[in-house]
């Protein structure tokens, strides 16, 4: 096998050099931020240098930022701590979401796979009770922003409050939390160039309390207890401030969306009957959602591994489970459509070597399955 | 690959002038053979352990599986009955509202001790607010839990009893086999937090009848960030989940699994289980030589909790006659925690010195000596001539110490406001 090509971003990211030598570094010292000697302290200042390079990239105060286990934990936090009694979420929400509020109310999708704003108001307006809507700033499965600046407006208009899921969007597309106008803000490191085991849930109120999932210990502004996880944090605040500056050089981004641009339009001259899914939508600039009609996507999953070439299909949490995307289903695609997408997603060490590769193995695929491919290179 | 062919005991570098660390019980540096395994995790197999599309999912899920071996094998249980967590805290809110809730339609009683750690009486005061009785067992004057009194506690309703193994504050050791035995014949679970005892004492889930048992690397010279909760499957212990969405961990604790750091934590184990013995040992001749290097120059100091039942890395003294504040000062070339109100970030003074039946003053001047790893013979000589000039200096500066020397009995005193 040659060079394997790693195209599954949104599942998980390789943690960027800089990262890693700042957590290295941290690891190997003996600091509690809960100690008052010199290695607390200085593991303390660690975890408060993060909490500001983190609170830059959204535009929050830093003492608003409880940090957490990773987005699932910081999804569940917010919608079980914030003490509103109703629920709102849409229904393409991440399962991390779906899952912690099972008695939510579901805000449908168009047929975009954005938010239906119509509908919210008409919900939000049936019910005074104090309510919380989650909405994702971007999906993980077809990278569709939602409209989330305009979707806070309606919501404050009915005097609920916005929790926002930017697990997939912070440090890929500007966030910040002011403009978008979230109550609460959901980030995970390991997806933007930042380790697993680290995210953030980050109030725009940084006085508001919660009701912590995990007690004991006064971390956290007594909203979530336990040893800080100081190497991850450190991670999280430095891939943040990376994310950010790439952001403001506008760099990376170009980088990654004009590869990601390029996938696309090989992908679809190359096989004239293939279809990207939110083409028309504003999307990440990293997230391509592929069709290759009449062949299922778990299959070109497994030819493209074979190939060298890691995507996915879905999102990669229900372990083990090849259960139908529910993301898909919610924009009420055909079946055909549906079950033949494959989700490519790209990041900070994707080369313009790995979309070839992609496209190669792909057209290959489509050719061995009959479907016409354009010799053309 | 593990690293432990290597003969020689890492060192950690200090630098200079830094203070020397003694308080392994707050936390411990992770091992630099931890962190090597650790590395190629982060940046070359990055993969997410629930990707089931390609080799980058199938090879961290591999190391998952392996860590959770590791992990499984150091406390004698299956890998499938370990579920990674973000550290003991996690684990202990998860076993005790996760049985509680679970079972809540048939029990309804908790049994925990006074002095456990916080994370677990904290979260038995919560389920007392959801309508949880809960019984807070004392501790004897040595710091152990009074069997008998344990035995009387559970009734039929009792749907779990938790015992830490090793206390945080003074390392006495719990005596787990008999608890274990005692919860398996009432009909209760036995959960125990074992986040200082991993590594430091042998453990054995089917032999000590555990239940459920909470787990942190940090402690075991593993990362921050990651722990575990043992949970039994013969006869199955069943919990409601804190944390949903995802279904990783058989349900039990939604979230991506952090790769590095499950594998560090399994190492962490592997080094642990392999160097316990020789380690005790050499832990045990340090804290020998420190107890006896402060009392041969020190009168006046009291040993807090049982020395026999206590892991060798773990002391805790009380100082007659000085001033707790004024004590952290004076050894502030060391690195350790105290009893004291004012120097720990919470604003009680030590309950768990209290619930002994320490006096306030004496929790005051107590310190916490922890001993790990990397602490060295030099490091013990540097404390020893530390603290006893320490304590010398503050108690020239007593009149207390003066009456004290002069054979007046202070307890008796009693002080008049003016």
């Amino acid at each position: 096998m040659s060079r394997a090509v790693y195209l599954d971003y949104n599942s998980g990211a390789p943690v960027r050099p800089e990262v890693a030598a700042a957590m290295v570094e941290s690891l190997a010292e003996p600091g509690n931020p809960s100690s008052v000697h010199v290695y607390g302290r200085a593991a303390r200042a660690r975890v408060e240098t993060a909490r500001r390079q983190l609170a830059g990239l959204v535009g929050a105060d830093p003492a608003g930022i409880v940090f957490t286990s990773g987005g699932t934990e910081a999804n569940a936090l917010a919608l079980r701590g914030c003490g509103r009694s109703r629920l709102l979420v849409s229904s393409i929400e991440h399962p991390s979401i779906l899952d912690s509020a099972v008695e939510a109310e579901r805000v449908p999708v168009t047929r975009d796979g954005v938010v239906d704003l119509g509908a919210l108001d008409c919900l939000l307006a049936a019910n005074t009770r104090p309510a919380l809507v989650s909405l994702m700033l971007a999906n993980n499965e077809t990278g569709i922003v939602q409209p989330v600046a305009e979707a806070a407006r309606i919501i404050h208009a009915h005097g609920a409050w916005l929790h926002c899921d930017a697990a997939q969007a912070a440090g890929r597309i500007r966030v910040s939390l002011n403009e978008l106008g979230a109550d609460i803000l959901t980030v995970s490191a390991h997806k933007m160039g930042g380790p697993a085991g680290a995210g953030a849930l980050i109030l725009a109120e940084s006085g508001r309390t919660l009701a912590p999932i995990l007690l004991g210990g006064g971390q956290e502004r007594r909203r979530r207890a336990g040893t800080e996880n100081v190497a991850g944090i450190v991670g999280l605040g430095v891939a943040a401030q990376l994310a950010g500056d790439d952001l403001a050089a506008a760099d990376t981004t170009c980088g990654v969306r004009a590869l990601r641009d390029r996938l696309e339009r090989d992908a679809l001259r190359l096989v004239p009957d293939a279809a990207v899914i939110g083409a028309g939508a504003p999307r990440l600039p990293n997230t391509s959602c592929l069709v290759l009609p009449g062949v299922e996507g778990r299959t070109q999953v497994m030819a493209l591994d074979l190939a060298g070439v890691a995507v996915s299909a879905g999102s990669a949490c229900s372990s083990g489970k090849v259960a139908p995307s529910h993301v898909l289903a919610a924009m009420g695609l055909e079946e055909r459509v549906k079950g033949s997408a494959i989700r490519v997603s790209l990041g900070w060490s994707s080369r313009m070597e790995d979309v070839d590769a992609f496209l190669t193995a792909w057209a290959d695929l489509a050719r061995h399955k009959g479907l016409k491919v354009s010799e053309a290179a | 690959m593990t690293a432990l062919g290597k003969t020689t005991r890492p060192s950690l570098p200090r630098a200079p002038g830094a203070p020397v660390y003694l308080d392994y019980q707050a936390t411990t540096p992770c091992d630099p053979r931890v962190v090597e395994v650790m590395l190629p995790w982060f940046t070359e197999k990055f993969g997410n352990p629930h990707s089931r599309n390609h080799r980058y999912g199938w090879e961290a899920e591999e190391a998952v599986e392996k860590a959770r071996e590791q992990i499984a094998d150091i406390i004698g249980a299956d890998a499938k009955e370990v579920i990674f967590t973000s550290g003991a805290t996690e684990s202990n809110n998860l076993a005790l509202k996760g049985v509680a809730h679970f079972y809540k339609d048939k029990k309804n009683h908790i049994v925990t001790v006074v002095t456990e750690h916080k994370c677990v009486l904290d979260t038995c005061r919560y389920l007392e607010q959801e309508g949880f009785s809960v019984t807070y067992l004392p501790v004897k004057t040595d710091g152990l839990v009074d069997l008998g009194e344990l035995e009387a506690a559970i009734t039929d309703k009792t749907a779990i009893v938790s015992v830490m193994a090793v206390n945080n504050e003074i390392g006495v050791i719990q005596p787990l086999a008999e608890i274990g035995a005692i919860c398996r014949k009432k009909g209760a679970f036995f959960h125990t937090d074992c986040a200082q005892a991993v590594g430091k004492i042998p453990l054995d889930v089917n032999a000590m009848n555990i239940d459920l048992m909470s787990i942190s690397a940090h402690k075991l010279y593993g990362p921050k960030g990651v722990g575990a909760l043992y949970v039994r499957r013969r006869p199955r212990v069943r919990l409601v989940p804190l944390i949903t969405g995802g279904g990783q961990e058989r349900g039990m604790r939604s979230g991506t699994l952090p790769t590095p750091l499950c594998v560090g934590f399994g190492e962490a184990c592997v080094i642990a289980k392999a160097e316990m013995g020789a380690e005790n040992e050499r832990l045990m001749g340090l804290r020998n030589r420190l107890l006896g290097g402060l009392k041969q120059r020190l009168p006046e100091i009291y040993v807090n909790g049982d020395l026999d039942h206590r892991i060798p890395g773990n002391l805790n003294i009380s100082f007659a006659f000085v001033e707790g504040e004024g004590l952290m000062m004076g050894v502030k070339e060391l690195a350790v925690s105290s009893g004291s109100a004012c120097t720990s970030a919470s604003l009680e003074p030590s309950y768990v010195l209290r619930a002994l039946g320490v006096d306030v003053e004496m929790a005051h001047t107590s310190l916490r000596l922890g001993l790990g790893r990397f602490t060295t013979d030099e490091d013990i000589e540097f404390a020893i001539d530390h603290i006893t000039q320490a304590v010398e200096h503050l108690r020239a500066m007593s009149p207390l110490w003066d009456m004290h020397l002069e054979g007046v009995d202070i307890k008796s005193i009693e002080w008049a406001e003016h």
